[in-house]
């Protein structure tokens, strides 16, 4: 059926306003996204395509494509072991403090990220007191790629902890007795009952604090250093070619960032619909 | 396996879940724990399944110690009452689980998971379903999956929580008949919760009765219903007539009259008689030793008939049967006795 013969014969529904709702969508969302997306793509177009491949090859932007996936995807992975166990600690047990711990989870959200950049920065520098401990042991964090790599973390880590609350927050506590009374111990539990459960609201998370990072900009320039080839990332690339007006330059790295984002999203989100089919969410 | 329970409390803050509970459950035995919400059956079942610990008091399997072992070590199998099967996981999986979670060296083969499996599905006749997803199921279906896994481990105690409380009535009542049957076939100490009291009367070898925490009465159903040993069992269990009485010199009065019926040796003083409906005999004659009063309806299909009787001064209105062959209209006086009843001094 074309879309057309479907939008004549749809079939009286109780829930009203499908196509008033639609339509405000369609045009909130061209307005507000896909309208400033294709005149990113249009402005690319005043480069040919050779010059185009030479922008986008060039070592410093490949370093920083390199540096800005490379950590972004690594920060998701982290916030992913650790956003359920934070998770876990504030939905299962009851101790003094519990709601303040479940506040502080906020703070990334809420906090400018140049202030979070900059804390982070005063802590993580040699003078600084976390940086001050490592300094001696060789390791250097602000002004490297490990600095940038904290900063992610930091960001994300709300992003997991938010979408697996709620769904660990439902989960009922008679999954796991089930699964005790049956002579499963504690790990094989939260292994093959509890894990499998929230995989889906994980893998949104994940894609989320991704997504996130690596648009970041705020909290990690002040800690990265942004040293070229070293501690670049995309978004400060950006901003640089901007400065130097090369508007098609720039609009050319947002246009690959895109692309590479989108496609990364998509199968994020596809993995998270084939382990909520598993869990019987959708038939 | 007999466990003994022996002076189990359990408090939840100031609320006495469990309030000194002594219990012989017989090996063998299908037992149901019935009672309203919060009279302490779901918690007595979590202690003996070890999801909770008691207070005070003791759980014996066999004469061991169970409270020294966790939920997984005491081989019960659970029935939740929202069936709790792994929705990520098919009937199959679900009914292997406790066999796959074993430690390497207790483990069955893949082969013999798949017999055992194929087996338990046989039982509970639903082999064609292995494949699917919980949520493919029906409510009865679900249950009998959450039976056959819980089987699966070879539970020394059977323990059900509720088990047909979210089905509805008709699946409900075959799922009665057909536990009842399985339980015939395997003999595997059982015990259940309800707070349907003909679920209870159908299915159980023997009812406890709990109310506040502590058991009422322990008995056959026929027992329970029958000689209820306190007025709490016999209002909670079938329906009952409740009059305030005065006891003198072994005669029963109402309303300052004596009613023509023995106080069975209670002692003087106020307390409350309770008969079943069917028992109040209706006299033929007028007699001024009975309870008499006036029809204010007459309802019911069936082989008896619903009458409504306001009695005497207080205008006390009591449910009784009457045959359906007994002639009566509204209005008309009625002269009754009970034939069967029982006294309880009041303890206020």
């Amino acid at each position: 059926m074309s879309t057309a013969a479907f939008l004549r014969r749809r079939t009286p529904s109780v829930i009203p306003g499908f196509g008033l709702t639609l339509g405000v969508t369609l045009l909130w969302l061209s307005l507000i996204v896909l309208i400033p997306l294709a005149g990113l793509f249009l402005k690319t177009t005043e480069l040919t395509l050779a010059q185009f491949w030479t922008v986008i090859t060039s070592r410093r932007v490949l370093h920083a494509f390199e540096l800005s996936f490379g950590l972004s995807l690594a920060a998701a992975a982290v916030n992913l072991v650790f956003g359920p166990v934070v998770v876990w600690a504030v939905v299962r047990y009851r101790f003094p403090g519990r709601r303040l711990l479940d506040a502080i989870v906020d703070i990334p959200f809420a906090l400018p990220t140049a202030v979070a950049g900059i804390a982070l920065t005063a802590l993580y520098a040699p003078s600084g007191w976390i940086g001050g401990l490592l300094a001696p042991l060789g390791v250097k964090v602000a002004f490297t790629p490990l600095g940038i790599f904290i900063a992610l973390i930091f960001i994300g880590l709300p992003f997991v902890v938010r979408t697996v609350q709620p769904v660990l927050e439902d989960l009922d506590s008679q999954y796991e007795e089930a699964a005790a009374s049956l002579g499963a111990g504690r790990w094989t539990t939260v292994r093959r009952v509890v894990l499998p459960t929230i995989l889906p609201a994980l893998l949104t998370g994940f894609a989320l604090a991704f997504a996130r990072a690596v648009g970041e900009y705020g909290s990690v320039i002040f800690i990265a250093g942004n040293l070229p080839n070293v501690s670049e990332i995309v978004p400060l690339l950006i901003v640089i070619r901007l400065q130097e007006f090369h508007y098609a330059d720039a609009t050319a790295i947002g246009a690959v960032m895109l692309v590479a984002s989108f496609i990364l999203l998509f199968l994020v989100n596809g993995l998270r619909r084939w382990s909520e089919l598993r869990i019987g969410k959708r038939t | 396996m007999k466990i003994s329970i022996a002076d189990v409390s359990k408090r939840f803050g100031a609320f006495a879940a469990l309030d000194r509970v002594n219990l012989e459950v017989r090996s063998g035995e299908l037992l149901a724990l019935l009672g309203p919400s919060g009279s302490g059956k779901t918690t007595l079942l979590r202690i003996i399944a070890g999801l909770d610990w008691p207070d005070e008091g003791q759980v014996l399997f066999d004469g061991e110690d169970a409270l020294a072992r966790s939920a997984g070590e005491r081989h019960v199998g659970l029935v939740f009452q929202h069936y709790a099967l792994f929705r990520h996981m098919t009937v199959f999986e679900n009914i292997a689980f406790g066999l796959r979670v074993r430690p390497r060296r207790a483990r069955p083969s893949e082969a013999e998971i798949r017999a055992r499996v194929q087996k338990l599905l046989g039982l509970v006749q639903l082999g064609w379903l292995a494949d699917r997803y919980p949520n493919q199921l029906s409510g009865g279906q679900r249950q009998r999956i959450a039976l056959a896994r819980a089987l699966a481990i070879g539970p020394r105690l059977l323990l059900l929580d509720e088990p047909f409380g979210a089905l509805d009535a008709k699946v409900r009542k075959e799922l009665r008949r057909w536990l009842r049957d399985l339980h015939s076939e395997m003999h595997v100490t059982s015990i259940f919760v309800t707070h349907d009291q003909e679920e209870a009367m159908e299915v159980a070898d023997r009812v406890v009765v709990m109310d506040k925490g502590r058991i009422e009465q322990v008995g056959m159903p026929q027992q329970v219903y029958e000689q209820p040993r306190t007025p709490f069992v016999h209002e909670f269990i079938g329906e009952s007539i409740m009059l305030p009485v005065v006891v003198l010199n072994n005669t029963v009065h109402f309303e300052g009259r004596p009613i023509g019926v023995d106080a069975q040796g209670a002692p003087d003083g106020v307390a409350t008689l309770f008969a079943r409906p069917f028992n109040m005999t209706i006299l033929r004659d007028a007699a001024s030793d009975s309870l008499h009063g006036e029809v204010r309806g007459i309802h019911g299909i069936g082989p008896a008939r619903r009458i409504d009787v306001a009695l005497g001064g207080t205008q006390t209105v009591i449910e009784i049967d009457a045959p359906r062959s007994h002639n009566c209209a509204i209005g008309q006086l009625l002269y009754l006795r009970p034939a069967q009843y029982q006294l309880f001094p009041s303890e206020f």
